[in-house]
C-alpha cells in the first residue's frame, strides 16, 4: 500500500518542527514566562503569575507588565540596547573589510590550494571560543605582546591602552565572526563566471571599476549573507565585551548577565532577552528582504 | 502573386567588391592585425608556436581546427587575456606589449556571451560605452542604434535571463560592436544556436560586416561556420598554422594532409610517382597497385612519395565502364549513406582488403529508387585535376 502524501510529508517535516518546538519556541516560552513575573525571594528568584490555563483569569489580573516597565524607564537598557548595535554594526563594517580581501584572495588561488584556505579559515573553531577571546588579553594588555613588539620596533614610546576599551571589543567582536563573513563571500566569489570579469575587462573597465561594477554586485547575495551572520550574534553578545571591554563598554548581552545573575532579577533579564529577540526579528527580516532582491 | 515566396529587399550589391576583395595578395597592402614569432607555453605545453600571421582591415577572419590546436589562446592573446612567451603582436602597426585588455582597441564576443546577469540589455550593451564617460545621450543614442542593428528593438529592459538564446548571442554581439573596435573577437559565435539559427544568423553576421566595415576574427572548430563566413581561414594544428587561404582555395587546394583531412570529406591514396612529365604524372599505390593520374605538381620527381587527395563528389560512379575517363577503378558498392540532398557510397576497390572510397552523388531528381545498389559491381572515374598531390 502506498504511504499517503499528506502522512509522508509529516514525516518529513514533523522531526524540524519538533525540534524547533522543544528547543526554541518552549524555552521561549519559558523566558516569557519568567519576564511576566515578579522578582521575588525565593529559589528560584521569581513568582510566576502563570500557573496554567485554569487560573488564566488571575493571571490577567495581575498582568502589569511591571518588568516591561523598568526596562523603558531606565534609559541603561536603551543606551545598552544602541551601543550594542552600534558595535555590531561597526563589526560587521570591519569584517567586510577585513573578510572581503581574504576571500577574494582565497576565491583568485590556484584551486588545489582553495580547499586547504577554506580549513585553514575554519580551523580556530577547533579551539574553544572563550580560550580564543582570552588569548587576546595577553595579545592587548598593556604589557601584552602587541605593545611589546611595537616597543621593541620603536613605532610607540608607551604602552598603548587598547584591553578594556571598545577597540579592544572591536577586535575581539571581528576576530570572533570573521569566519562567518570569510565562507559566504568566499562562495559567492568562487561561484563567479570568471569570463564576466574578463568581459568588463575586454569593454574598457580598470580593475577597480570592474569590481566595483561587476565583482561586488554579483557577490551581493555572500555579502548580505555574511554582514547578517556576523552582525545578529554580535549584538548580543557576551563573552566578548565581559572579557576585553572596559567599565564603559556597554552592551545588551552583559547587561542581560548582570541582571540574571549579579543582581539575580529574574523577570527582568528575561524581560530583556524577549525585548532583545524582538527587535533583532526587524534586522533579521530586513537583511532577508536584501537578500532576496539580491538573489533575484 | 500568390504562392510565391516574399520577396527580398534588394540588397547593396556587395557580391563585386567581395569578389574583388583580396587585400593579401596585395604586397602594398598593410595589414591591421600581425603576430610575429608569437609563442606561448603553458606548463610544459606549447600552446602557440612560432606564429606569424597578418590579418588585413575589413578582413572576416576564421581561425580553425581541433580543440587545443592553440585557436582560442592566440585570440585571448590578442585581446589581451593572455601574454605571449615571446614575438610580437601589433595593431594598425601599435605593439600591444604591456597594453591591458582595457585599453586594446578590440572587443569580444565570448563563447559563453558572458552577459553580465545582474544588468539590463541595454545597461549590457552601454557598458563600453560608458567606460569611455561617453555623454548619457550619446550612450541612449548608441544602444538604441545598436538594437536596432541586432533587432532586438522594445527588450532593452529586460534581464539576460529573460531571453532566449539566440536573443543572448544578438545582445553579446550588440556589446561588443558598441564601441566599434578595430577588430572584433569572435570566439565560437555560432557555437550555441541551433541548427536554423546558426544559417540565419550566419548570413546576418556576414552582412553586418560589410555593411560596418570591420574587422572580424573569428575561432572555430566549425568547418562550415568558416567555410561560410570568411574571407580567409587559417587552419591550426599543434600551435602551428597549417595553412591560410580563401576557403576555396583551402578545400581545393589543401596544402597538407592534415588539412585536406580536416576541412571535408576526402579519400587519401598513398602511392610512389612513377612516371612524370609536362602534361600528367602516373602514380603507383601501394600495396594495391593502382594506377592514378594526375596533373603534374612542382618539385616533385619519379620516385617520390605522395599522398592523392580526391574529395567524394569529384568521382562519378556508373555502372557501365566509362571508356574515356583518365582514371577508372572497377569496385563493388559496400555502404550507401542516404543523406537527402546527396547520397555517400563507399565502394571497394581492388578486390577483397582493398581500399574503400567514399564517392558522393548528388540526389538531383525526386526518384525515390535509384539504380545503385548494395554488392553492385561498379566504376569509379574521375578527371586528372581532381586529385590533389600531397607530399609524403
Amino acid at each position: 500500500m502506498a504511504v499517503p502524501r499528506r502522512l509522508l510529508r509529516l514525516f518529513v517535516v514533523g522531526p524540524p518542527l519538533l525540534w524547533l518546538g522543544l528547543f526554541f519556541l518552549l524555552p521561549f516560552a519559558i523566558v516569557l514566562r519568567i519576564a511576566l513575573s515578579d522578582s521575588a525571594p525565593a529559589l528560584p528568584p521569581y513568582a510566576p503569575h502563570w500557573e496554567g490555563w485554569s487560573r488564566l483569569g488571575a493571571f490577567l489580573a495581575a498582568l502589569d507588565g511591571e518588568t516591561f516597565a523598568v526596562i523603558l524607564a531606565d534609559s541603561l537598557y536603551l543606551d545598552a540596547l544602541l551601543s550594542s548595535l552600534r558595535l555590531a554594526a561597526l563589526a560587521t563594517l570591519l569584517a567586510l573589510l577585513v573578510g572581503f580581501p581574504l576571500a577574494y584572495a582565497m576565491a583568485s588561488a590556484p584551486r588545489r590550494w582553495q580547499t586547504a584556505l577554506v580549513v585553514l579559515v575554519i580551523l580556530p573553531f577547533w579551539t574553544s571560543f572563550l580560550i580564543r577571546v582570552y588569548a587576546w588579553i595577553a595579545i592587548l594588555r598593556p604589557e601584552g605582546v602587541l605593545n611589546l613588539v611595537l616597543l621593541r620596533l620603536g613605532v610607540i614610546s608607551e604602552p598603548l591602552r587598547i584591553l578594556n576599551t571598545e577597540a579592544a571589543v572591536l577586535i575581539g567582536l571581528v576576530y570572533s565572526y570573521l569566519p562567518f563573513m570569510v565562507l559566504p563571500v568566499y562562495a559567492a566569489l568562487e561561484r563567479l563566471d570568471r569570463s564576466l570579469i574578463e568581459a568588463a575587462a575586454d569593454l574598457g573597465a580598470p580593475p577597480l571599476r570592474r569590481l566595483l561594477t561587476v565583482t561586488i554586485p554579483l557577490a551581493k547575495p555572500g555579502i548580505l549573507a555574511g554582514a547578517f551572520l556576523v552582525f545578529v550574534p554580535a549584538v548580543g553578545e557576551f563573552v566578548v565585551p565581559d572579557l576585553l571591554g572596559g567599565p564603559d563598554t556597554l552592551m545588551i548581552g552583559k547587561v542581560l548577565w548582570t541582571d540574571f545573575f549579579s543582581n539575580r532579577d529574574w523577570p527582568l533579564a528575561s524581560a530583556v532577552a524577549v525585548l532583545l529577540l524582538l527587535l533583532l526579528v526587524g534586522p533579521i527580516l530586513f537583511f532577508q528582504r536584501l537578500a532576496k532582491g539580491a538573489a533575484a | 502573386m500568390a504562392g510565391l515566396p516574399p520577396s527580398v529587399p534588394p540588397r547593396k550589391s556587395l557580391g563585386n567588391i567581395r569578389r574583388a576583395f583580396a587585400p593579401w595578395a596585395n604586397p602594398a597592402a598593410r595589414p591591421l592585425v600581425t603576430f610575429e614569432g608569437v609563442t606561448k607555453r603553458f606548463g610544459g605545453v606549447t600552446a602557440v608556436d612560432d606564429l606569424t600571421l597578418a590579418i588585413y582591415p575589413g578582413e572576416f577572419f576564421a581561425l580553425l581546427g581541433p580543440s587545443g590546436c592553440g585557436k582560442t589562446t592566440l585570440m585571448r592573446m590578442l585581446a589581451g587575456f593572455e601574454t605571449p612567451d615571446s614575438g610580437r603582436i601589433a595593431i594598425d602597426g601599435q605593439d600591444l606589449a604591456g597594453i591591458p585588455p582595457y585599453r586594446r582597441p578590440t572587443n569580444m564576443m565570448f563563447q559563453s556571451y558572458a552577459l553580465f546577469p545582474h544588468m539590463s540589455v541595454e545597461d549590457n550593451i552601454a557598458y563600453g560605452l560608458r567606460q569611455e564617460g561617453q555623454p548619457r545621450t550619446e550612450i541612449a543614442r548608441r544602444v538604441a542604434e545598436m538594437l536596432a542593428l541586432v533587432k532586438l528593438e522594445g527588450l532593452g529592459r529586460r534581464r539576460p535571463d529573460q531571453l532566449s538564446g539566440g536573443q543572448r548571442q544578438r545582445v553579446a554581439l550588440a556589446r561588443a560592436l558598441a564601441k566599434r573596435p578595430k577588430v572584433l573577437l569572435l570566439d565560437e559565435p555560432l557555437g550555441a544556436l541551433d541548427r536554423k539559427l546558426r544559417e540565419a544568423t550566419q548570413y546576418e553576421l556576414m552582412d553586418l560586416q560589410s555593411e560596418l566595415g570591420l574587422t572580424f576574427v573569428m575561432v572555430t572548430h566549425d568547418q562550415d561556420e568558416a567555410m561560410a563566413l570568411a574571407d580567409r581561414i587559417a587552419v591550426m594544428s599543434g600551435g602551428r598554422i597549417a595553412q591560410v587561404a580563401p576557403p576555396e582555395v583551402i578545400y581545393e587546394n589543401p596544402a597538407t594532409r592534415f588539412v585536406a583531412e580536416f576541412v571535408g570529406d576526402v579519400n587519401l591514396v598513398e602511392g610512389t610517382i612513377t612516371e612524370a612529365s609536362e602534361a600528367f604524372v602516373s602514380i603507383r599505390t601501394a600495396p594495391e597497385g593502382l594506377v592514378i593520374i594526375a596533373d603534374p605538381p612542382p618539385g616533385l620527381h619519379p620516385g617520390a612519395a605522395v599522398t592523392v587527395a580526391l574529395r567524394p563528389e569529384k568521382v562519378a560512379i556508373t555502372h557501365a565502364e566509362p571508356p574515356q575517363a583518365v582514371n577508372k577503378l572497377a569496385g563493388e558498392i559496400w555502404d550507401i549513406g542516404y543523406l537527402g540532398d546527396f547520397t555517400m557510397f563507399q565502394v571497394k576497390v581492388g578486390g577483397e582488403g582493398g581500399p574503400l572510397f567514399k564517392v558522393a552523388l548528388a540526389n538531383r531528381t525526386r526518384r525515390v529508387e535509384r539504380p545503385l545498389a548494395w554488392d553492385d559491381r561498379v566504376w569509379l572515374s574521375w578527371d586528372a585535376e581532381a586529385g590533389i598531390l600531397l607530399a609524403g
